[in-house]
């Protein structure tokens, strides 16, 4: 099973977890056109590599944190 | 004219069935407590006024509980925690942390939202440990400290009671009661 380290709980198996997608930057709704706001809700990178994801702690303490995994290898850290 | 109804536990005919556990590893249902969920910014001023009120200070460090006069304290959550008593009424708890909080924070009933489960015995850790990923290790799950994990496909709130990993609290939600008794019931088969 794959470890992730939540922020607040350390680490648990992925199971606990819900995957929440890629760490983008949310556009401002008042001020994004459809076309950044499609972007940003549809089109996703699926770089190779490091990536800088949101996750959420479902079965722990329910918060919502960045981590960065390797997507080859699964391997995961801390987000900086 | 309202009927009097007696309180009765999820799992309140399980006992015949946990009576056939072997020493090493032993089921029990614990009494109803009153159980209220407590949410506030440790750094604000509704902490302290909780602290007075509890007799303890929240625990702030994740992963723990504490016991104060009447009531324990879990950690949730860095703003979140839950409180329990077996001595005050659920009622009566909610309105006393209600006044404590006052406009810095919320505080709601749920004690109708999980019962407890008691495991002990010198196979305790063993029988979580095949369902549950959590380190039981006493060095680092002892006397203090707390989880919110799973343990099979059910959630559930798990306090270390000594230091030995022989003495567990379980909280779990009342509709999951009778799939975690089950499934200790079975994850114990092969320590009897």
């Amino acid at each position: 099973m794959i470890e992730l380290p939540c922020p607040w709980c350390g680490p648990r198996g992925v199971s606990e977890f819900r995957y929440v997608g890629e760490g983008a930057t949310r556009p401002d709704p008042a001020t994004a056109t459809p076309q950044e706001w499609r972007a940003y809700l549809y089109l996703h990178e699926n770089a190779r590599g490091w990536v800088r994801e949101n996750w959420y702690h479902t079965a722990g303490c329910r918060r919502f944190f960045k981590l960065e995994r390797e997507t080859e290898s699964n391997e995961t850290r801390a987000a900086t | 004219m309202t009927a009097d109804l007696a309180r009765i536990g999820p799992l309140h005919q399980w006992g015949g069935l946990f009576a056939t556990l072997p020493d090493s590893v032993q089921v029990l249902t614990e009494q109803f407590v009153a159980q209220v969920d407590l949410r506030l910014d440790p750094a604000g001023p509704a902490g302290a006024d909780v602290a007075a009120y509890l007799g303890v200070a929240l625990p702030e460090a994740p992963n723990t509980w504490v016991q104060g006069d009447t009531a324990t304290v879990i950690w949730l959550g860095p703003d979140e925690w839950l409180v329990t008593s077996p001595f005050a009424s659920p009622e009566a708890l909610e309105a006393g942390l209600r006044e404590a909080v006052g406009a810095d924070g919320a505080v709601v009933d749920v004690s109708a939202q999980r019962t407890t489960l008691r495991l002990r015995g010198a196979h305790a850790a063993d029988v979580l440990a095949s369902g549950c990923a959590v380190d039981l290790h006493p060095s680092v799950f002892a006397t203090g400290s707390a989880a919110q994990t799973t343990v099979g496909m059910a959630g559930i709130v798990l306090l270390a009671l000594d230091d030995s990993a022989s003495d567990y609290r379980l909280l779990v939600r009342s509709t999951f009661a009778r799939y975690l008794a089950s499934w200790l019931l079975d994850a114990a088969q092969e320590h009897s």
